[in-house]
């Protein structure tokens, strides 16, 4: 008897290409004649091109050699980012004075974490904004404690793209939504005003903007009177971004149904009233995910101020790269780069997506 | 209200409400504000400008346009020399733009479509580096990709000299890719006209078979005859012209190659990080195109008895075309602005031909004004065109 129940267990088994690996493989690799030629074809694609490029990278590649060692290799010269690190980071920031804008940055990215939780967006939190703000340009700026001055020409690397992509989100936003209520709005002058402005913007690259900023701003100014390169492309990036966000913003405008500005009305709530406690707060929730979209180009976009020659962290790496001594690493030193643009960007997108499900209330 | 309020005459009663109470005054004065502010601050910006003109005594207008520009572009789809106008020299930057604004538009869509697609795949491995490949391309700037790529075409690959050979009659070096063409022969004319004339015959073929579908309820095989047709054709012509072989091979000549169609780094790199960057950006449209078909309309197309092939025709694409299509002219307008960032590698697009200009002639103004104006020359026609489709695709409802 009980020989033959261990014989109809044993038969009671689900078949090997079910389960385990064998069954894994089989379901999302070798499901169809089609996936399995494909899947054949890929890891042959991939195992030529991956054993290759490990070796580059990891085997045959020096990573605090010094720039004659690096000629005499195949691989890659991982050297050229400590020997440089200190200027690809902070640029012409006065030596000595590194940790500074190490301090302010490591603030700005301690709030930015802090923030992330929805639960913490109170008015208390905007106060520490605004304090964390202001330590941070005094530490950027100096002047006082004893800190040297370091005048705005002079903040570069890393410290420049994070300021420039932060104040050039932080003042487009309200920019932009003013713009999208413009566009909103019934008066004509106001509302052509708006349009003119958004869709001029929208068409043109950039670095038309920065263009402006840079050779045809100064004519516009009168004698005698200029504001500093780093400032103008600053506006310029602001600009650009708010006629973005207008769009996005004006989206959740639209989205909200006439009920809504009819029960407010009813209420006996003013135009300004309405659009502050009825219409924004669920207009602006419904485009979280878009706005950080364009937060996150708005970010990327900053690295073209290099065209404009300002020194941010890609200028820096382009400089350390015209030395002589390091041409020919380009390769290593911008995979860098893109690494640390890839940690920040995908830090916002998968942020983004997180909100997304979270302030996603259908079901 | 008001009505509570001892009866008054009319008059007085419109002269209580002040003005500041009064919508249309109230909005009135404040169109008039904003309008005079503007107008105000661009009065103000447009003297200071013609002061600072006149005391650097820069000449405004268009003048320039028609002076010899004494600058060679390196590539050009018409006939230039240094010796030209600048008006030549901005239409060589205009048609570089376009070149590689439609090449790229064209190899985005393909391989955006392709990873948007293996993005859904079922095969994991696929559906996983398709991933990847959105997620590294999409979170790197794109300046950032064409400096990359542009330094792997000029450090990495060696000089002409010692060109990499992988197929014959192609090399790749620090000077670009050069390829061997066939010889210039009458055949390959006419089999160019041959291919038009059958694409064309292909479409006519389509409405003919559209309508005796609708008639008679029997299909025919439009894609399929169209494809056999595009191929045998041009071959019979190919045959009947004798079959000229003569290829023009890429010969090397001191320091560089002569003869073959080459391409040049700047080109590469630029159509290379552009297409890789916008692909991915497209894959994440078409991926969220396909997804937004119901299970149930493709269910229902199987219940039918519709082929897969008939499935994605006639039920998948048509649907998902119209979530796809907005957002993906986008894409492609934003392609042609980032093409823009061709001056940083030293491509010769519009914007590089107009920053040399204006280094040279000093007209920022005029300079950055044309930049301007071309660049919304595009996207306007882009957005006259996205407005006739969407009239066009749009869901006739009740």
């Amino acid at each position: 008897m009980t020989e033959l129940a261990a014989v109809r267990r044993e038969q009671l088994k689900p078949p090997v290409v079910d389960i385990g690996v064998i069954g894994w493989l089989h379901k999302n690799l070798f499901n169809t004649w089609y996936n399995s030629i494909l899947t054949v074809c890929m890891v042959v694609v991939l195992g030529l091109l991956l054993p290759p490029l490990f070796k580059w990278a990891f085997v045959d590649s020096v990573w605090y050699s010094s720039a004659e060692a690096c000629h005499d290799i195949d691989g890659a010269c991982w050297s050229v980012i400590p020997h440089n690190i200190r200027f690809i980071i902070f640029g012409f920031f006065p030596e000595g004075q590194e940790w500074r804008p190490a301090l302010a940055m490591f603030l700005l990215l301690a709030l930015v974490v802090y923030s992330r939780k929805r639960s913490r967006w109170q008015s208390s939190l905007g106060c520490l904004w605004a304090v964390s703000l202001t330590v941070m340009g005094i530490l950027m700026y100096g002047g006082i404690f004893g800190m040297p001055v370091v005048e705005t020409s002079q903040w570069s690397g890393l410290p420049l793209t994070l300021m420039l992509s932060f104040f050039g989100m932080v003042a487009a936003y309200p920019l932009g939504i003013m713009l999208a209520i413009g566009r909103r709005s019934r008066m004509p002058a106001i509302k052509s005003l708006c349009i003119v402005y958004i869709e001029m913007i929208r068409g043109v690259p950039l670095i038309s903007l920065l263009f402006m900023s840079s050779i045809m701003f100064p004519l516009f100014l009168p004698e005698g009177i200029s504001i500093n390169k780093v400032l103008r492309a600053q506006v310029a990036i602001i600009l650009f971004t708010a006629a973005y966000i207008a769009e996005v913003v004006r989206g959740g405008l639209q989205a909200m149904p006439r009920g809504q500005y009819e029960a407010a009305e009813s209420l006996g709530l003013t135009y300004n009233q309405t659009l502050r406690l009825i219409i924004l707060p669920q207009a602006l929730k419904i485009v979280i995910p878009p706005t950080v979209g364009i937060l996150l180009s708005a970010f990327k976009d900053t690295s073209l101020v290099v065209i404009i020659a300002l020194y941010d962290v890609l200028k820096t790496t382009k400089v350390t790269l015209s030395n002589p001594k390091w041409t020919g690493c380009s390769t290593e030193a911008y995979i860098f780069l893109a690494l640390l643009y890839f940690v920040f960007c995908y830090a916002m997108s998968s942020y983004s997506r997180r909100l997304e499900k979270e302030l996603d209330t259908s079901y | 209200m008001r009505s509570k309020n001892p009866p008054a005459s009319a008059g007085s009663q419109v002269s209580a409400i002040p003005f500041w109470r009064d919508a249309g005054k109230r909005a009135f004065i404040f169109q008039l504000a904003a309008l005079f502010t503007v107008g105000g601050l661009g009065y103000y910006l447009f003297s200071n400008t013609q002061a600072n003109l006149a005391r650097q005594s820069i000449a405004t207008g268009f003048d320039f346009l028609n002076k010899e520009a004494s600058f060679e572009i390196a590539e050009s789809l018409i006939g230039y020399s240094a010796a030209d106008t600048y008006a030549r020299a901005l239409l060589v930057g205009v048609l570089n733009t376009l070149k590689v604004a439609f090449i790229g538009i064209i190899l985005t869509t393909i391989l955006g479509t392709v990873i948007g697609v293996s993005r859904l795949s079922s095969n994991w491995l696929v559906s996983r580096l398709s991933a990847l490949f959105i997620e590294v391309m999409q979170n790197i700037p794109v300046l950032l990709q064409l400096f990359f790529w542009y330094a792997i075409f000029y450090e990495a690959f060696p000089a002409p000299q010692q060109a990499l050979n992988p197929i014959k009659g192609v090399f790749l070096c620090n000077r670009g890719l050069i390829f061997a063409i066939p010889e210039a022969h009458n055949a390959h004319t006419v089999m160019g006209w041959i291919l038009i004339a059958v694409l064309v015959g292909g479409w006519f073929l389509n409405r003919w078979a559209r309508r005796r579908q609708e008639a008679i309820g029997e299909s025919f095989p439009v894609l399929r005859v169209t494809l056999f047709m595009a191929l045998l054709l041009p071959l019979l012509a190919w045959v009947a012209y004798g079959t000229p072989t003569a290829m023009n091979i890429p010969e090397l000549r001191g320091f560089n190659f002569s003869g073959g169609l080459s391409v040049s780094p700047e080109f590469s790199a630029l159509l290379l990080g552009l297409v890789l960057y916008t692909s991915a950006f497209v894959a994440e449209i078409v991926r969220a195109g396909i997804q937004s078909i119901g299970r149930g309309q493709i269910e229902a197309a199987m219940a039918l008895g519709l082929r897969p092939g008939q499935i994605l025709q006639l039920v998948i694409l048509p649907q998902s075309l119209r979530v796809i299509i907005p957002p993906l002219t986008s894409q492609m307008l934003n392609l042609t602005k980032n093409s823009s960032l061709a001056v940083a590698i030293g491509y010769t697009d519009f914007v590089a031909v107009t920053n040399t200009t204006i280094n040279q002639t000093g007209q920022a103004i005029e300079g950055v004004a044309m930049i301007m104006a071309v660049y919304l020359l595009f996207s306007l026609s882009t957005s006259v065109f996205m407005n006739w489709y969407n009239k066009r695709m749009a869901l006739v409802e009740r």
